[in-house]
Parts: structure tokens; C-alpha cells; sequence
């Protein structure tokens, strides 16, 4: 366990990235409020909250781990899991809905091989499901990080990830 | 001061009181849930609500600052209709099982529910369902009769330093729970019950052994005897209509005969030996340039704790077991050839007033050279409360009767374990007697005594040059102050003493609850009178003045500190960090 545990912190030790978050943290030591913008800096930087990442939060702003999960889990803006590198977004507004979103999103499932909330073993894509996003006029429609993918069939899907 | 008027009746207090307080200070009740005062005034169950003239709507008057002329009112429809929708909404998420629960007719919500004439369940929700948590040996979580106060929250966090409770996900779904939503085994909780004895509900207990003694009673093969630690004596009394602090020794020894122990021993007489060892560990430590400030290890919530946020700090500790565990060797060595039983044929209960008990006879660390654990089971003293209760005993009625030998007389200096500062207390009647050759004639060190944080103090020890320079402190939060002075080399102490709970014993995880924990100082207070009235009422004063813990060293264990006090009366202890294991992801 204990070697185990070692071998961890050499890796995290070279990671450029731990360095990164401890200055952070630092810049934020003595402020008021500090934890959910030094959480959202620390997404930034490693694109989910690595339970890592939480610990040092804690120790360094000296607060108890549970409650910077406890803000973690509160905010839906944090994730815990990793994200993949691309985001796909369904949107189940009323409208897309009505016109076959469904389908959309089960074909995004099949193609991915995962479920909503989960990232593909590449890292790729995180499937995530969105409130309406105004383009009604498109329906249904799906975004992938800033693009936006409209009039959908479930045939589309493939050849819209390969863009990726 | 400011004047405001609360159904009528004008009361002044002074400026930053909240509606609350001004309320009680006039006399007039509103029910709270969530609210502790200093520690958790959040305004989260809206039970509190008030109406004010003037102002919209319904206020929470924990978190509402009174104000000069203010008009409250307190029992308005609007306010009875608003607080019976709030808390039937409660009950709405809450399993309906009262009759058998462990809190049953002992429950906050029980008892609102009846203040509020809840008499019909308006609201059919949807029902959490979480699995219970028995992971730990002291502490059994059940979620789903949480009510959401962060009560345990806040203790943990703010009394006990150690914070691994909190809320979590949000809306339905929220819980309090361990942190990462781990169950409690898996994170760094000292297992200490503070959270137990705040929570207004069944949500957190402690985990039941009663059966267990039950079934060993009803063993013909064993011989099963039991121990009752110095704090448990002036609290039992209370869940039979004593007042707090009254002390119940002889009957509590009465109806542990009655259901059936055949020997009845004293945990205070380990506790007279604990200071014969620990004493002797401090002056060698003393002379011979060992650790210091040498800390005190009676406390088993308190050991978990350095194990896990101090663990560079572990030798410090005195390396004496506690008093329970001391008791549980000798019982399975000396008393066993005594009587010529077979050590695999005793059967030692131990009645504590602490959970983290139950964990500490687990350890590995506590297994005699027989391969028994010193000690079997270990009960708090609710559970012992309830054992009389169910066995039909009437626990006022019965006669006093006298603990059992060769473990049974102590003296004063062991009963004051049970409150913080005894320890330090009867250690040093002790070393000033050995140290200078003289009689100490005001037994009685003041200074170490009573509810304030950390106490310090100075005694000379006449006959040399040695002023002892020792500190004591109680409730996490509170030891951690001294432990990051040491760490800091701040510390210029010889001696220290830490129990875990505020208050020390007297108020551990496993006592009787505070009937409102708004007055929990009170009745530590009276507790602590209590074994203060205990210690007088002793003809022995001094633990080295026990003549049972001399007999045993001249017939048994030899030297203080020798080879063989050593192998049974001393331990060691475990580095164990502060995080554990990954809490889950989502
Ligand atoms: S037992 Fe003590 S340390 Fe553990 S959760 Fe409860 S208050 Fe916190
Ligand atoms: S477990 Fe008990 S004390 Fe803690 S939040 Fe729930 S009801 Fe309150």
C-alpha cells in the first residue's frame, strides 16, 4: 500500500500539471470564498476534479475533504470523472423531442459505446444531455463543443463523429 | 441592550441576539431541529418560523437578528400551519418505523411530531432508499431517517477537528454522508460518537452488542465477568429518572449481578494502575532525556486521531493501554489464576461510556499473549441501560452493593478519569508524592479542572528543581491547538492530557444523550460534579495509596515499569494517515 501510494506521488510529482494547481492554490490560500473558483481553475486545468486534485485543495486552503466533495457534487458545473476531449451535447428540449431526439441519442450510445455521463475509453467524446439551446428551427439537434449539428437523423451520426 | 416584544411579552437583550435566544430569554418555546448554538445556526429545517410585524412572509428565528420595537409573534395560524407543512414534509421522507427504532420515545422528530399535533400524513412522497452503514465497529449510520440537520456535521467539523462528514450531491438526492460518500470505515473518523450524540434522530447510533452479552450470560461454559468505567457511574442513573450526576455505583453494581456476571469489577482500579505505569513513564522520561511533552493514552477516540492527523507526533504518547484494556489483561492472567479458570473460559464485558471503546478492543494491538483479546465485548452505557430495562430489573429499587476482588477498589484518583483533567490530576498526586518524599495535603489541582478548552498548569515539586509544566485539553479541535505547538516547538509542557470529548468521559459517544443539546454544557457540568462528589466521598485519595494495585505488583507483575508490566500493561500504536482509500467517483 504504502509503496503504491509513493510510486503515485513521484508520477504526480512530474506531472507539470500538480505544480501548476499548488501555485494555484497558493494564489488563493488567504482569500475569502476561494473554493468553487479554485475548483473551477483546477477543472480547467486537469478537465475534471481528480480526487487528487480535491485533496490538495483541502489541505492546502486547510478544510476538510468532505467539504470540497461536498461542493464537488453540489454544483453540476464540476465533474468528477474525467472528460473527454470533445463534448457532445443532446438536447431533450421539447421540441427535439417531439421530433425524434430519442432516436439521436440511442444511436450516440450504440456508436460510442457508452451511456450519457461517461467518456469513451479514448478520451474522445463525453455524451452529456442539454437543455434547450434556442435552435428550435433546427430540431432535433445535437452540439459537439461549439458546433452545432441540426436537423438530425440517426443516419448522420457516424459521419458526424469522423469529423472528429 | 434592545427591547422587542415576543407574543406580547417585552424582553430586552442585547444587541445581536437572534429572535431564538430573545425568545427563550422570554420564556417563550420554539421548536428547533437543526439549531446548536455557536456551532450549526443555519436555518435549514424551518421549524423556527416567526412572523414579525412589518415584514413579509415567515422568518427563521435562528438566523433573524432581533431588532429594537420589533413585534414577534410566535403562534400565529400562519406560523403553526407553516411549521406543521415543514415538518410533515420531513415525515413524509422518513421511514415510519418508530416502534423499533433505537431512538424510539427518545427522538426529536418523535417529539415534535407529538408537541405539534401531528395526528395525519398529508404528503405521500417519494422515499430515499440507502443501504445502512455497519462498516465500523462503533457507529451504525442509517441515511434514510436522516433529517438533513448537519447537526454531525458541525460537531465533527468544529468540536472534534476532524470535519470527514458533509452534505452531499443536492436537491432529493442529498445526503450527509462520509466524505466521497465512502461508508465511515473507509474515511478518517475517529469513531468518537460526538455526531451520535447530537443527532436528533435514528440516522446515527451506536452499533448494538447487547445480544451478544446476552447469549454469552446464557453460556454455562464461560465465566463471564464485566467492568464499568469511572464516568458511566454518574450518567446510567439518568435513563431511570436520576438526575444527571447522581452517582448509582452500588445499584448499577446490583444489576450487573442480576443479569447474571459472576464477577463485577472496576474499571477505576485499572485506572489506579494506569497511573502507577504512567507516572513512572513520565518521571523516566524526565530523567533520562526521553520525548516530551508525553501525552496521555486512555483515550482511544483520541489515539485514532494522532494515528491519523499526527502521526509524527505518535511518540509522544505514553505507551500504557488504557485503564479497559489494562483491566482485560489481567483478568485473562491474574484473575484467571486466581480462581484457576482457563483464560478461553472468560468472558469480559467492558460498560463504557465511549464507541471508540468498541474499536479499541479490536485492535491487534490488544491481544494478550494467549491469543484472547483482553476484552470480549464492550457496551456503552446505553446499551447496558437497556439490557437492565429488558431483563425486567428496576434499577432505583435495588439494594448498593460493592464491586468484586482482586479488580474492584480504586481510589478517588481513579474515578476523576472520567472528566478532563483527572488524569492529569491523579497522575500528579502521584509523581509530586513519589518525586519529593512529601505528603501532598490539597489533593484537589483546580487549575486542570472544569469545561474551558485547554487548561494549563505549573507544579513544583518540592525537594528539586523540577517545575512540572503540563497542559490539558478536550474535544479535538481543542488538542489540536496544543499538537500543532508542538510541531511547531512551540510546546514547552512535560506533560499533557487529551480525551477526546469535551468534557473528557463524562460526555463520550456512548452516554446517555442530552435531553436538548443546547444544554449539553450544563449537564457535563453536573456529570463532572458528580465525580468530583465521587472522588471526596472515597477514604483514598492517591492511586500509589491503592493496596490492590500494590498487592499486584508484589504478588504478580514485580517492578513498576518491569518486564512483565510491560508485556501486558503497555502497547503500541499504528501510522495511519489521514486519507484512506479513493472515494468514489461519480
Ligand atoms: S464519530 Fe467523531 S470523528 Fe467520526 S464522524 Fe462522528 S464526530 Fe466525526
Ligand atoms: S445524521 Fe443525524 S445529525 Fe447528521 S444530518 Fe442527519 S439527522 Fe442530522
Amino acid at each position: 500500500m504504502m509503496e503504491a501510494k509513493q510510486c503515485q506521488g513521484c508520477q504526480q510529482m512530474r506531472d507539470p500539471r500538480y505544480e501548476q494547481l499548488d501555485e494555484l492554490i497558493k494564489s488563493y490560500q488567504d482569500k475569502k470564498g476561494a473554493l468553487v473558483p479554485l475548483l473551477h481553475e483546477a477543472q480547467e486545468i486537469f478537465g475534471y476534479l481528480p480526487e487528487e486534485v480535491q485533496r490538495r485543495v483541502a489541505d492546502g486552503l486547510g478544510i476538510p475533504l468532505s467539504e470540497v466533495y461536498g461542493v464537488a457534487t453540489f454544483y453540476s458545473l464540476f465533474s468528477l470523472k474525467p472528460r473527454g476531449k470533445h463534448k457532445i451535447g443532446v438536447c431533450l428540449g421539447t421540441a427535439c423531442y417531439v421530433r425524434g431526439a430519442g432516436a439521436i441519442l440511442a444511436e450516440l450510445e450504440k456508436q460510442l459505446g457508452i451511456r450519457v455521463n461517461d467518456t469513451t475509453a479514448d478520451g474522445k467524446f463525453t455524451l452529456e444531455i442539454t437543455r434547450c439551446i434556442g435552435a428550435c428551427g433546427l430540431s432535433p439537434v445535437m452540439t459537439v463543443d461549439e458546433d452545432v449539428f441540426g436537423r438530425l437523423t440517426p443516419e448522420k451520426i457516424k459521419e458526424i463523429l469522423a469529423r472528429y | 441592550m434592545i427591547k422587542l416584544t415576543i407574543d406580547g411579552v417585552t424582553v430586552a437583550v442585547p444587541e445581536g441576539t437572534d429572535v431564538l435566544a430573545a425568545a427563550k430569554a422570554a420564556g417563550i418555546r420554539i421548536p428547533t431541529l437543526c439549531y446548536m448554538e455557536k456551532y450549526n445556526e443555519i436555518g435549514a429545517c424551518r421549524l423556527c418560523l416567526v412572523e414579525v410585524k412589518g415584514m413579509r412572509g415567515l422568518l427563521a428565528a435562528c438566523t433573524l437578528q432581533a431588532s429594537d420595537g420589533m413585534e414577534v409573534y410566535t403562534n400565529t395560524p400562519a406560523v403553526r400551519e407553516a411549521r406543521r407543512t415543514n415538518l410533515e414534509l420531513l415525515l413524509s421522507d422518513h421511514p415510519q418505523d418508530c416502534l423499533i427504532c433505537v431512538r424510539n420515545g427518545q427522538c426529536e422528530l418523535q417529539s415534535l411530531a407529538e408537541e405539534m399535533g401531528i395526528r395525519r400524513q398529508r404528503f405521500e412522497g417519494e422515499k430515499s432508499a440507502y443501504p445502512l452503514d455497519h462498516s465500523t465497529l462503533s457507529i451504525m449510520r442509517d441515511p434514510n431517517k436522516c433529517v438533513l440537520c448537519r447537526r454531525c456535521v458541525a460537531v465533527c467539523k468544529q468540536v472534534q477537528g476532524v470535519g470527514v462528514l458533509g452534505a452531499v450531491e443536492r436537491g432529493f438526492d442529498t445526503i450527509v454522508a462520509p466524505e466521497g460518500g465512502c461508508l465511515l470505515h473507509d474515511v478518517a473518523c475517529v469513531l468518537c460518537g460526538q455526531c451520535v450524540m447530537v443527532c436528533p434522530t435514528g440516522a446515527l447510533a451506536e452499533v448494538d452488542n447487547t445480544e451478544e452479552v446476552f447469549a454469552a450470560l446464557n453460556d454455562k461454559s464461560k465465566h463471564v465477568i464485566v467492568q464499568t468505567a469511572p464516568a458511566v457511574r454518574v450518567a446510567i442513573g439518568e435513563e431511570f429518572g436520576y438526575p444527571p450526576g447522581t452517582i448509582v455505583t452500588g445499584k448499577m453494581v446490583s444489576a450487573l449481578r442480576r443479569l447474571g456476571f459472576q464477577a463485577v469489577f472496576d474499571t477505576d482500579f485499572a485506572a489506579d494502575l494506569t497511573i502507577w505505569e504512567e507516572a513512572n513513564e513520565l518521571l523516566e522520561r524526565l530523567n533520562n532525556g526521553g520525548t516530551l511533552p508525553m501525552i496521555t493514552s486512555c483515550s482511544p477516540g483520541w489515539i485514532k486521531f494522532i494515528e491519523h492527523y499526527y502521526p509524527d507526533l505518535i511518540e509522544h504518547l505514553s505507551t500504557c493501554k488504557s485503564p479497559q484494556q489494562m483491566l482485560g489483561a489481567l483478568a485473562k492472567t491474574y484473575y484467571a489464576e486466581k480462581i484457576g479458570v482457563s483464560p478461553e473460559d472468560i468472558f469480559l464485558v467492558s460498560v463504557m461510556p465511549c464507541t471508540a471503546k468498541k474499536f479499541e478492543r479490536a485492535r491487534p494491538e490488544m491481544v494478550g499473549e494467549s491469543g484472547l483479546p483482553d476484552v470480549d465485548i464492550v457496551l456503552t452505557t446505553r446499551e447496558l441501560a437497556r439490557m437492565i430495562k429488558v431483563a425486567g430489573i428496576d434499577l432505583p429499587q435495588l439494594p448498593d452493593s460493592d464491586f468484586d476482588s482482586p479488580l474492584g477498589l480504586s481510589t478517588g484518583a481513579g474515578v476523576i478519569f472520567g472528566a478532563t483533567g483527572g488524569v492529569m490530576e491523579a497522575a500528579l498526586r502521584t509523581a509530586y508524592e513519589w518525586v519529593s518524599g512529601e505528603a501532598l495535603t490539597n489533593v484537589e489541582l483546580e487549575a486542570v479542572r472544569g469545561l474551558s478548552g485547554v487548561k494549563e498548569a505549573e507544579v513544583k515539586l518540592p525537594g528539586t528543581d523540577i517545575t512540572l509544566r503540563v497542559a490539558v485539553a478536550h474535544g479535538l479541535a481543542n488538542a489540536r491547538q496544543l499538537l500543532d505547538k508542538i510541531r511547531t516547538g512551540k510546546a514547552d509542557y512535560h506533560f499533557i492530557e487529551i480525551m477526546a470529548c469535551p468534557g473528557g468521559c463524562i460526555s463520550g459517544g456512548g452516554q446517555p444523550r442530552p435531553a436538548d443539546v443546547n444544554e449539553f454544557n450544563a449537564l457535563r457540568e453536573q456529570r463532572i460534579k458528580g465525580v468530583y462528589r465521587a472522588d471526596r466521598d472515597l477514604p483514598l485519595r492517591k492511586s500509589h495509596e491503592n493496596p490492590a494495585v500494590k498487592e499486584l505488583y508484589d504478588t504478580y507483575l514485580g517492578e513498576i515499569g518491569g518486564e512483565r508490566a510491560h508485556h501486558l500493561l503497555h502497547t503500541n500504536y499504528t501510522v495511519r494517515g489521514k486519507y484512506l482509500r479513493t472515494i468514489r467517483q461519480h
